[in-house]
């Protein structure tokens, strides 16, 4: 399997707090990787620093190599910008724009980079998010409410469906079930699955259950550092380290 | 009970920092039409005790009582005005309190047109410079710029009154005033007699008076517009510009609406300031360059030698007017808050 993101001597700072610690993997293509760990292990930081979302926070910096597709999106020159079109992100909590309606929404990064698309073009773009992010049948017939006015879960997939619209090659997701109900949660699990076919996958999340049942890869961090990363069935049958066996069987974290 | 109260106070007052500026009624509600998700949630009743209900309505109740007050007993004052000259007081131009002959007209004429080139320079500089502050400048920057913009705020009117006649009027009248007539001069708003003193530069003073105000609440509501929604519009690949574009400003519109309205309201009362480079000449004019006359300059100017009843009575009705204008314009403007911005609530 070829690595669509590869991650060398990572290191993320906010002002003097290291916050990532000297970190290397690598993300396989058309797999989902989950990064599981304990709240403030890095494992958001490390998400972040994949899109140089990192970096929009004052004070917060990142040193080492993050590969897309074998170049550095941290070497100079690169605009961040182009990287976060090629590596879309879902959020932890559900980000509608207010002002903006449902498919407007979801048509909120085409119009980014400059190109006219046609009326005709932006809808089947727009059916075709919305469609994949398992959200197309609930909306269909209110395109023109406000993103706002959906409910928790339906938000969330409006987001994956925002995120989807753009076509990025790799989706980042951070905790995004946090703030969903089982259903919900649900219904984007089953999302990864569909979409992993033509995306690599990063998922950040707390609950072990949902990394084993969507993840090919795990990885489990603890205070900044990478402990474990390997096959998912191997990560929670036969762990070779003894802090993520702790961690998994629920001794702490 | 009392953290209750609090917390309803906090929410209704959920003013996102402090600036120097008081933020109106008109204001506060248009920031909070600016969020994204209404969070005024239906708290239950709880008692509050009598002594506390007395306060609260008795205070609301004496500045309803207060306004109400106010407004009939400027009607009453300017009686003899409205019974000598009816309705064409509105429409009249001639001034003379020699033949006691009044009209409105100019003064009207001049209040509006005044106010009118404040907030439309001061509108652009100053949701321009809000945005600079709220979005593009360094936070290290930010809030030194924000306390000498506000320090505007605080200079007595009489003080930008002086310093408009004595340079701004002079830089008018030698430099910017020939320019516009050179290159806009086919429009009769730019050509004619260049003093100095007149209608534009009465306009560029109120600009910079009210620049502050729109600045300070255009600021604020921007910074409230949540970072994550900034991160996520980034995350599809925008840039700063772009997120200002798409996000920030459509999410703070109302907001900035509503600072441009409060600007505006002061540009219109505005007094010495105005007095003092406006010309005082009540004349209607094509030309911006031309002197004219305010409603709240005249009042200041002719309180004082208003020698006969109907004279003084008139003086009062324009006072009259300004209220009614003043009344107008944030009735307008909260309907405009209903109607435009709410496209997509129903």
């Amino acid at each position: 399997m070829a690595d669509k993101l590869v991650v060398r001597h990572l290191s993320a700072y906010f002002h003097a707090v290291r916050a990532l610690k000297d970190i290397s993997l690598s993300f396989p293509e058309n797999h989902v990787t989950a990064i599981i760990g304990p709240s403030g292990c890095g494992k958001s930081t490390l998400v972040r620093c994949l899109n140089r979302m990192h970096e929009v926070v004052a004070g917060a910096r990142a040193e080492g190599e993050v590969l897309l597709d074998g170049e550095d999106i941290y070497a100079p020159g690169v605009d961040p910008v182009q990287i976060r079109r090629r590596i879309g992100m879902v959020f932890q909590k559900p980000t509608p724009f207010p002002a903006m309606s449902i498919e407007d929404n979801v048509a909120a990064g085409l119009s980014l980079n400059g190109l006219r698309i046609s009326r005709a073009e932006r809808d089947r773009i727009v059916e075709k998010s919305l469609r994949q992010a398992a959200l197309w049948d609930e909306v269909k017939d209110r395109l023109r409410r406000p993103g706002a006015s959906l409910s928790g879960g339906q938000q969330q997939r409006l987001c994956v469906a925002r995120a989807l619209a753009v076509e990025p090659e790799v989706l980042l997701m951070d905790e995004p079930c946090s703030a969903l109900d089982p259903i919900s949660t649900a219904r984007i699990e089953e999302l990864l699955l569909e979409l992993k076919s033509s995306y690599t996958i990063v998922i950040v999340t707390h609950n072990m259950q949902q990394a084993a049942r969507t993840a090919d890869l795990t990885a489990f961090m603890y205070q900044g550092d990478l402990i474990e990363f390997g096959e998912t069935r191997q990560i929670f049958t036969n762990p070779e380290r003894r802090e993520t066996e702790d961690y998994i069987t629920g001794r702490f974290g | 009970m009392a953290k209750l109260e609090e917390q309803n106070t906090v929410q209704s007052l959920g003013f996102p920092r402090a600036s120097g500026i008081r933020p109106t009624a008109l204001a506060l509600d248009a920031a909070a039409e600016s969020r994204p998700v209404p969070v005024r949630a239906k708290l239950p009743r709880v008692p509050r005790g009598w002594a506390f209900e007395l306060c609260v309505y008795g205070a609301t109740g004496a500045f309803g009582a207060l306004v109400v007050g106010l407004f009939i007993e400027l009607l009453w004052s300017s009686r003899l005005s409205i019974a000598a000259f009816g309705m064409s007081f509105l429409w009249t131009s001639e001034w003379n309190p020699v033949t006691n002959q009044f009209g409105a007209l100019p003064f009207i004429y001049g209040t509006i047109v005044s106010s009118t080139i404040a907030i439309l320079i001061a509108g652009v500089v100053g949701i321009l410079s809000g945005a600079f502050l709220a979005e593009f400048c360094p936070q290290s920057l930010s809030a030194p710029l924000s306390f000498v913009i506000e320090l505007l705020a605080a200079v007595p009117s009489v003080v930008y009154g002086l310093w408009g006649l004595f340079i701004l009027a002079p830089v008018m009248r030698d430099y910017v005033e020939p320019l516009l007539e050179r290159y806009l001069g086919f429009l009769p708003l730019f050509s004619g007699t260049i003093y100095g003193v007149g209608m534009l530069t009465a306009g560029v003073i109120l600009a910079i008076m009210i620049v502050p105000t729109v600045t300070a609440i255009s600021r604020d509501v921007m910074a409230a517009i949540p970072q994550t929604q900034r991160e996520a519009i980034w995350a599809l690949g925008a840039t700063r510009w772009q997120s200002f574009q798409m996000v920030v400003l459509p999410g703070a519109r109302a907001g900035v609406f509503g600072a441009c309205i409060l600007a505006l309201g002061r540009a219109l009362g505005e007094t010495i300031a105005t007095t003092m480079v406006i010309g005082n000449r009540p004349a209607i004019s094509a030309s911006l360059f031309a002197p004219g006359y305010s409603i709240s300059s005249v009042i200041a100017n002719e309180f004082t030698e208003a020698t006969t009843q109907v004279y003084l009575s008139a003086l009062i009705e324009l006072g009259l007017l300004l209220f009614i204008i003043s009344v107008i314009v944030n009735a307008v403007a909260r309907l405009l808050l209903w109607t435009i911005f709410r496209p997509l609530e129903n």
